[in-house]
């Protein structure tokens, strides 16, 4: 299992919970439990997510190897100028 | 070892300040930009725009233009399909109105003449009938349950029930317990401020030219940031494959964020698919105020707790942003940067997306993290004063380190903000003695930066040269840092390598030129893509060498044997390597293609002081000193020009730029006599320091620079100004009659 941080407003789709663990071993995997456990976290999912694994952020790395030490932090879709 | 991972070095070239390969073209008036682009046959487009801030379209009559001698072909919002996807939609009713004109200025139909006069006079005869509808270009305003609706049903379902229909979307940020914090604190301020939407600046217009042949294919040649993200929006709104739409980015003079998206590109394409003759489009400058993106437009509340000794022990900030007449999320990015400089057990903020009749937002350097940590860092500063307290040494006492759970959730890895906050310590700018009238503030800034899509190749030629193809348009000395990167890891000299910017058919996806990504993800790109040279030249020499292709490593440009059995050979250069390649199995190259992540955050701290003229309100910033967090900076010239335009930038946000929109909802500034930006004779020396902290996430440690230094500039200059005039403005920008009012008011 993967503790899994979620910013403050999808907090309102976990029952006000700010930390959720999924079975997951990849970015991609906790995206899917996240949204299947919570299909009301899936309109944000689905319109994009970062997250941050160990303190480093990824925005589309499926298939990275999340542990279940890792801290994985759920965080908007970074944009930049 | 991670491709991307950090390894210690001694560099030989990178960090050096090499000549730039683009200068001489650029002072000589060799390089294309966009307006520069001809074609035979070629016609010119022009945009009619709505004169309203809001106004539903009747109808629009375009019978007698298009019977005008000269006059070739018209297009209209109907000639269009929306795309299903609501933001690409959005982006597709911005470059051509449907069913309403939702700010001054949007565009309503396009004409495409023989030349522009015909073009002009045939706008003059397109007759659109309008129904003027009430507008609101006031974001409070905007977000009140009774304003007039700018789109209906656009709230995502983030926002609760009960707002106002403008309110479209919401987010918060934090950790801690924010009752216990305030309750710890000796002190606590809260505070409003207001921040003016601002333009980006860049001195060359929007232009392009677009040609569709009658086979359903399409060139498009255009000043961009990324045109490989153009050719998806364009494709997407002309319904065509990718592979169709060839885009070649011209040179670009200024994009800053306001060149990542579309504005005439797909209308020249449908007025060249109409016509089957090339059709050229430039903006006006009035254009480009009024219908391209400026940044949000902020109200932002914060509240912030200290104890007597100067530890934050709560903070706390609602902000509600404004990107126009659409959805936008730049929102997130402020909520989420407003604290990021500071180790926080409580923290929370929010942040709103409010609808008002105004163009669409565009990014703008490190967007939404400006006005943000504008307010956070005005009421630190006010706090510091209130307890008679050093603003730097509190800064220190709070800076968020290794370690620290960032008030956006992660827990920071290795990262620089304390470094530049003891380098600005120790600069004798932070201790020099201030002459009567002037006054000292200082603010620290941070950005994200992040990586991405992004391919090169690399061409090792016969003559012993190497050209690169990448995909990302040059917006800030990118071509110099991969030259330098590729000769670094080849060995060879800087002189020896070209890099140019592939068009669309030559090369993999690159992601746009945004996010202080280039030097970070296309460097990683690079280096990667020389290593998969030198393996297939070592491989060549060991042919010629006869021995084991293992037995052979690459140093100083050349392959040597190494090992053992390797046998004693002189070393074989990359220059004889591939004069020899036709006949050891032909051309080499190298590749790579990556989206890179690990780009590592960014913070710097700015320092200021400020002269204020009591009697007209004017501000002088009479020394400015940038201290950031660079990672490694391959080029240094760069680096610091960066830095230095992203503080000029900042001051004409703070003092002077804003959109001016009149009671009828229209702009009354669009020109830069009346948006002023800032000339050199209003700017100081600004001095660059550089840290050198290395990026974990990057072969040689480079981070993002591009953003960062934007962030700071807004409230160190508040912060200078306030303790000047003896009391705090809450809005930018600090005009001479914002500033002579608050002189007034404090007397």
């Amino acid at each position: 299992m993967v503790k899994v941080l979620l910013w403050g407003s999808l907090r309102a789709h976990t029952d006000g919970q700010a930390e959720v663990e999924v079975e997951a071993s990849t970015f991609k995997e906790v995206l899917d439990k996240l949204a299947e456990a919570y299909p009301g976290l899936r309109p944000q999912i689905e319109r994009g997510v970062s997250m941050a694994i160990d303190g480093r952020i990824y925005r589309e790395a499926w298939f990275t190897r999340i542990s279940p030490e890792s801290e994985v932090v759920v965080m908007p879709y970074m944009t930049g100028g | 070892m991670a491709f991307d991972a950090y390894v210690k070095r001694e560099f030989k070239q990178v960090g050096t300040r090499v000549a730039r390969p683009d200068g001489v073209d650029k002072v000589t008036g060799r390089a294309l930009y966009g307006a520069d682009m001809v074609a035979p046959g070629m016609l010119v487009g022009r945009v009619l725009r709505s004169p309203h801030a809001h106004a539903r379209i009747v109808s629009i009559d375009t019978s007698e233009a298009a019977a005008m001698p000269g006059v070739k072909g018209i297009v209209t919002g109907r000639d269009f399909s929306v795309p299903k996807d609501e933001f690409l939609a959005d982006v597709a009713v911005n470059c051509l109105a449907q069913d309403k004109a939702l700010y001054d200025g949007h565009a309503i139909a396009a004409v495409a003449a023989i030349n522009a006069t015909v073009a002009r006079d045939a706008l003059k005869k397109i007759k659109v009938e309008y129904e003027v509808l009430p507008h609101v270009t006031d974001i409070d305003v905007a977000a009140k349950p009774d304003a007039p609706v700018v789109l209906e049903g656009r709230a995502l379902e983030t926002v609760p029930a009960g707002m106002g229909a403008n309110v479209t979307h919401r987010c918060e940020f934090g950790h801690g317990d924010l009752e216990a914090g305030f309750a710890k604190a000796d002190k606590i301020v809260e505070r409003s401020f207001r921040t003016a939407a601002t333009h980006q600046g860049y001195i060359e217009p929007h232009a392009c030219l677009a040609s569709f042949t009658t086979d359903g294919r399409a060139d498009l040649w255009v000043c961009t940031q990324g045109h490989f993200y153009f050719r998806t929006l364009c494709s997407e709104m002309l319904g065509m494959e990718a592979s169709q739409l060839k885009v070649t980015a011209s040179e670009i003079g200024g994009g800053f964020g306001g060149k990542t998206t579309v504005y005439l590109e797909p209308v020249a394409l449908m007025l060249s698919k109409k016509t089957g003759r090339p059709v050229k489009m430039v903006m006006t400058r009035d254009e480009v105020f009024r219908a391209t993106g400026p940044t949000v437009s902020t109200s932002i509340d914060v509240k912030i707790g200290m104890t007597k000794d100067g530890r934050i022990t709560a903070g706390w900030a609602d902000m509600r942003y404004s990107g126009g007449a659409f959805q936008c999320l730049t929102c997130e990015m402020g909520a989420q940067a407003a604290f990021a400089a500071y180790d926080l057990e409580a923290v929370q903020t929010v942040g709103w997306n409010v609808m008002t009749n105004r163009p669409k937002e565009a990014a703008y350097r490190a967007p939404g993290a400006p006005q943000a940590i504008y307010a956070v860092e005005s009421v630190v500063d006010e706090l510091c004063q209130g307890l008679g307290l050093d603003p730097l040494e509190v800064r220190i006492k709070n800076a968020a380190k290794k370690g620290t759970k960032a008030s956006y959730g992660p827990t920071f890895d290795d990262i620089g903000l304390l470094a530049t906050l003891e380098a600005a310590k120790k600069h004798p700018h932070y201790t020099a003695p201030l002459a009567e009238g002037q006054a000292r503030g200082l603010s620290c800034g941070f950005w994200f930066n992040f990586g991405g899509n992004t391919c090169v190749t690399m061409n090792v030629n016969t003559d012993g040269t190497v050209g690169i193809a990448e995909g990302n348009p040059d917006i800030g000395g990118s071509r110099a840092s991969i030259s330098l990167m590729a000769a670094e890891e080849l060995g060879i000299p800087y002189e020896k390598v070209r890099t140019i910017i592939a068009d669309t058919a030559s090369l993999g996806y690159a992601d746009t030129t945004d996010g202080s990504r280039v030097t970070f993800a296309v460097g990683i790109a690079t280096i990667n893509a020389a290593r998969d040279a030198i393996r297939k030249m070592c491989k060549r020499a060991a042919m010629l060498w006869g021995i084991d292709e293992d037995a052979v490593e690459w140093k100083d440009g050349a392959a040597h044997p190494a090992g053992p059995n390797a046998g004693k050979f002189p070393p074989m250069s990359l220059a004889d390597i591939a004069a020899k390649s036709f006949q050891t199995g032909g051309p080499i190259a190298g590749h790579y293609e990556v989206n890179a992540d690990g780009a590592g955050v960014s913070f710097g701290v700015h320092l200021c002081d400020v002269e204020v003229d009591k009697e007209t309100g004017a501000t002088k910033v009479v020394r400015y000193t940038v201290f950031q967090d660079a990672g490694k900076a391959v080029h240094p010239d760069y680096v610091e020009g960066q830095m230095q335009g992203g503080a000029a930038q900042g001051i004409g946000w703070a003092l002077n730029e804003e959109y001016i929109y009149g009671a009828d909802g229209r702009l009354q500034n669009p020109g830069f006599l009346d948006y002023r930006i800032p000339v050199a004779s209003d700017l100081p020396p600004i001095e660059a320091v550089i840290l050198e902290i290395p990026n974990p996430g990057h072969p040689y440690g480079v981070r993002g620079v591009g953003e960062t230094s934007i962030v700071p500039p807004l409230a160190a200059i508040s912060n200078a100004i306030s303790r000047s005039i003896g009391t705090r403005l809450q809005e930018l920008p600090m005009s001479p009659p914002r500033v002579l009012k608050a002189i007034k008011g404090a007397a």
